[in-house]
């Protein structure tokens, strides 16, 4: 725990992120343009953390993402007032946190940012969940704005031609949906260089994310949560570009000098699910005491996972599959691979799962995997019942004794 | 009356019907796992469709896979499954509908020893050009999909047959509530629940024959003392004849639903001419909707004004499966818009597996007051 009063420790200062400061203020600045969007001409879209963005700004439209506000809502230690209010209005409180913070914050302009700006469109993409579907729907109603839904099929087992061409399909009606609300045709050839920029950026995401196959890891799972903000809501700008490259060449120069993320790291370890937002920092603190730091997840790399399907020279005709087959969009099975690669490629000792009462996509499965891991691994999990936003549903006593007794385990 | 008691016999005990059903004609079993399940295709492929609906034993065994904030449809289905109380199934089909349902279908295809499996992906939307085109396509794959897992074909002539069938259904579960709705006392709604869960589970010609004298016998009955307050039952399943009895008990009377295990699933006709894959399709874009599915941002609270109105509903009850997420987001815009129609609405949060019989019948019994 961090005490005002003692004097700062070198060691702590040297393990420090610099570049966090630049994307505090990238963050700042794109808060301010979209809360001035109005005042500006400016039209503001709200679109699901999984959506596709490249069209907005190929549009000049601001995205703005409640799953991003629900995580700063979580993080400032708001949420519970916010889920409380929802359930106020009628809202079960097993409904996801976000949404419940959301649908309540839009009515009262609160959380830490004092609200959203209003948008003029609604964007919902449901390859993260059904769940958006409802949300959006619901603000589609309170704010009477027009609602775009890109549906992208679950994919079980196969990505067929038929489900192909229903996406490429809905991806020209979001264009003409774009152009009836902002009055403007759409711009094909700067399209292509959103396009280029979007795939520049999630790769130099992909290689940030990398870094930690380095031993020791020079940034944790707990520094991609924060650093993750940008390739979530600018994909497709060259601040997302500029950004990452700075932040891997700290990187690069971090395992070039030996600078850990976690302080003598011992053992490392894989994150399964959305963080706990109001909690990171207790729980980084708390493997950081096991010298065991948690060098990837499932989590932040959903936002580079599908780069082998997207194309450059094509970027709106491989949309689709990049947007379709994203990380929990497709089978428990398939997802249980890519959880055993990343245990290969990280060089993981054990998997810890954040059971997510939120999020049943990303949780329901979670057993299946676990028992995957184990039989084709040997490698211990440890499954941490919780919420994101919702901090009612975390006990802290409960987690940290058994994540004291998981790490017996890995020793 | 006889065929009453049948269809009774069916919906306490499924899985026995089934079994005796498979014993007497070797035929193909597949289970299925809510309303947008293309029963017309299994019909035609010859094989029964068996909706599962979970419950029939414990959950315990559902732990090692499903946390225990799913809802007890899809932990007791899957317990079921993993128990043996499936093991008629020759294969299962999963049309795509909820989170739950969608994850359910993962974990069922990676662990339970039900036969074969197949993934039917219908579109969320069904109100655009694109979605329909998707969907006629996603059922005509299903065509040939299910024809190769039943091991022979599916003609034009077998889907008009099973359409056929199909419609006849239909078209005597409207009459069914037609009369529910104009002669309450007429049929009892935990009659009216059985003959439902008998249609999700019985050969649908044997089931169609037994309706038809059911309702011959019925509509030619006195229509009995008066019904007391007129319930409208809206929700997703509900597999709890015990609602029915707790409505009446109170002063009530269930009047018509909107349930997926009700009326949603047994109403709408499919056009017998044309390319059949198209009008089951077409059946599906044009029927009311699970709120899984869209078709607007305020439809399903208009469709429910509408029928609440048109049934002369005194009150609505909402029953909900606890931790079925789509309706609990549908339900405070629901509810608002039946306020200002002027019609009274009271929720039940229901767990299969732990239902508080007591604290509904009070809930109840305030509610019928309050009307």
């Amino acid at each position: 725990m961090s005490d005002p009063e003692k004097p700062i420790d070198p060691e702590k200062e040297k393990r420090k992120i610099k570049s966090v400061k630049r994307m505090k203020a990238i963050m700042t600045d794109y808060y301010i343009d979209a809360k001035t969007a109005q005042q500006n001409n400016k039209k503001v879209a709200w679109i699901t953390s999984g959506g596709p963005v490249e069209p907005l700004i190929t549009m000049d439209v601001i995205p703005v993402y409640p799953e991003n506000h629900g995580a700063m809502i979580g993080a400032s230690k708001m949420g519970v007032d916010l889920c409380e209010k929802a359930e106020t209005m009628g809202y079960a409180s097993d409904l996801c946190s976000y949404a419940r913070a959301d649908i309540a914050c839009a009515t009262v302009d609160g959380g830490p940012i004092g609200g959203l700006p209003r948008p003029d469109m609604l964007i919902c993409c449901n390859n993260i969940c059904g769940t958006v579907l409802k949300w959006y729907e619901v603000q589609a109603r309170y704010f009477k704005v027009p609602l775009f839904i890109l549906d992208t099929p679950f994919i079980h087992t196969e990505y067929t031609q038929t489900v192909h061409d229903y996406v490429r399909a809905q991806l020209d009606e979001y264009i003409t949906f774009l152009e009836t609300h902002c009055g403007k045709p759409f711009d094909h050839d700067r399209m292509m260089e959103v396009g280029r920029l979007s795939i520049r950026g999630q790769e130099l995401w992909q290689q940030v994310l990398d870094t930690t196959t380095n031993r020791p890891a020079p940034m944790s799972a707990f520094d991609a949560f924060f650093h993750l903000a940008l390739i979530v809501t600018l994909r497709g700008t060259q601040t997302v570009v500029d950004y990452y490259t700075q932040l891997l060449d700290e990187m690069k120069t971090r395992v070039a000098e030996g600078i850990a993320a976690v302080l003598d790291e011992r053992y490392r370890l894989l994150w399964d699910n959305l963080p706990v937002w109001y909690r990171t920092r207790w729980l980084s603190e708390k493997f950081a005491e096991h010298h065991a730091c948690l060098v990837a997840d499932t989590y932040t790399s959903s936002w580079c996972g599908t780069l082998k399907y997207l194309d450059e020279k094509d970027f709106l005709g491989s949309m689709a599959a990049g947007y379709a087959r994203i990380y929990i969009n497709i089978g428990t099975d398939q997802m249980a691979d890519m959880v055993l690669d990343m245990v290969n490629k990280y060089g993981v000792d054990g998997l810890v799962m954040h059971s997510n009462r939120s999020c049943k996509p990303y949780s329901l499965g979670q057993y299946d995997i676990q028992r995957i891991v184990r039989e084709k691994c040997g490698i211990p999990s440890l499954v941490i019942e919780s919420d994101m936003t919702d901090a009612r549903n975390f006990s802290e006593s409960q987690i940290g004794t058994r994540i004291d007794a998981f790490m017996e385990i890995i020793q | 009356m006889k065929d009453l008691a049948v269809l009774k016999a069916v919906a306490a005990d499924p899985g026995n019907y089934v079994r005796q059903w498979k014993a007497e004609t070797g035929g193909k079993v597949v289970g299925t796992f809510c309303s947008y399940a293309p029963e017309e295709l299994i019909l035609a492929g010859g094989a029964l469709t068996f909706r599962v609906l979970g419950g029939s034993g414990g959950t315990s065994s559902a732990d090692a896979h499903l946390q225990s904030y799913s809802c007890s449809l899809v932990r007791g289905a899957l317990a079921d499954a993993l128990d043996g109380r499936l093991d008629f199934l020759d294969g299962a089909i999963f049309p795509h509908t909820c989170d739950s349902i969608q994850r359910l279908s993962d974990i069922w295809r990676m662990n339970a020893p039900t036969g074969f499996h197949l993934d039917v992906v219908l579109p969320v939307k069904l109100n655009t050009d694109s979605a329909r085109q998707y969907m006629t396509q996603v059922l005509g794959n299903a065509r040939t999909q299910i024809a190769s897992l039943l091991g022979r074909s599916i003609t034009d002539a077998d889907l008009h047959r099973a359409i056929g069938v199909y419609n006849d259904i239909r078209r005597t579960m409207q009459r069914l509530y037609d009369l529910r709705s104009e002669q309450p006392g007429i049929v009892s709604g935990s009659d009216v629940h059985a003959i439902v869960r008998a249609s999700m589970v019985m050969a649908r010609q044997e089931f169609l024959e037994c309706l038809t004298r059911v309702m011959a016998h019925l509509e030619g009955q006195d229509p009995g003392p008066p019904a007391g307050k007129r319930i409208f039952l809206s929700g997703g399943v509900c597999n709890l004849p015990d609602v029915y009895g707790i409505v009446q008990g109170a002063g009530g009377r269930v009047v018509a639903d909107d349930l997926c295990t009700g009326s949603r699933g047994l109403t709408g006709r499919i056009d017998t001419a044309g390319d059949p894959i198209a009008a089951i399709s077409e059946r599906y874009a044009r029927r009311a909707i699970c709120p899984t599915k869209h078709t607007g941002i305020a439809s399903r609270g208009e469709e429910l004004v509408r029928l609440a109105k048109k049934e002369r509903a005194d009150g609505v009850i909402f029953v909900f499966l606890k931790f079925c997420d789509p309706h609990a987001f549908d339900y405070p815009y629901l509810k608002a818009m039946l306020d200002d129609a002027g019609i009274p609405s009271l929720l039940v949060e229901l767990e299969e597996q732990n239902v508080s019989r007591g604290q509904f019948q009070t809930r109840c019994e305030a509610f019928m007051e309050m009307l």
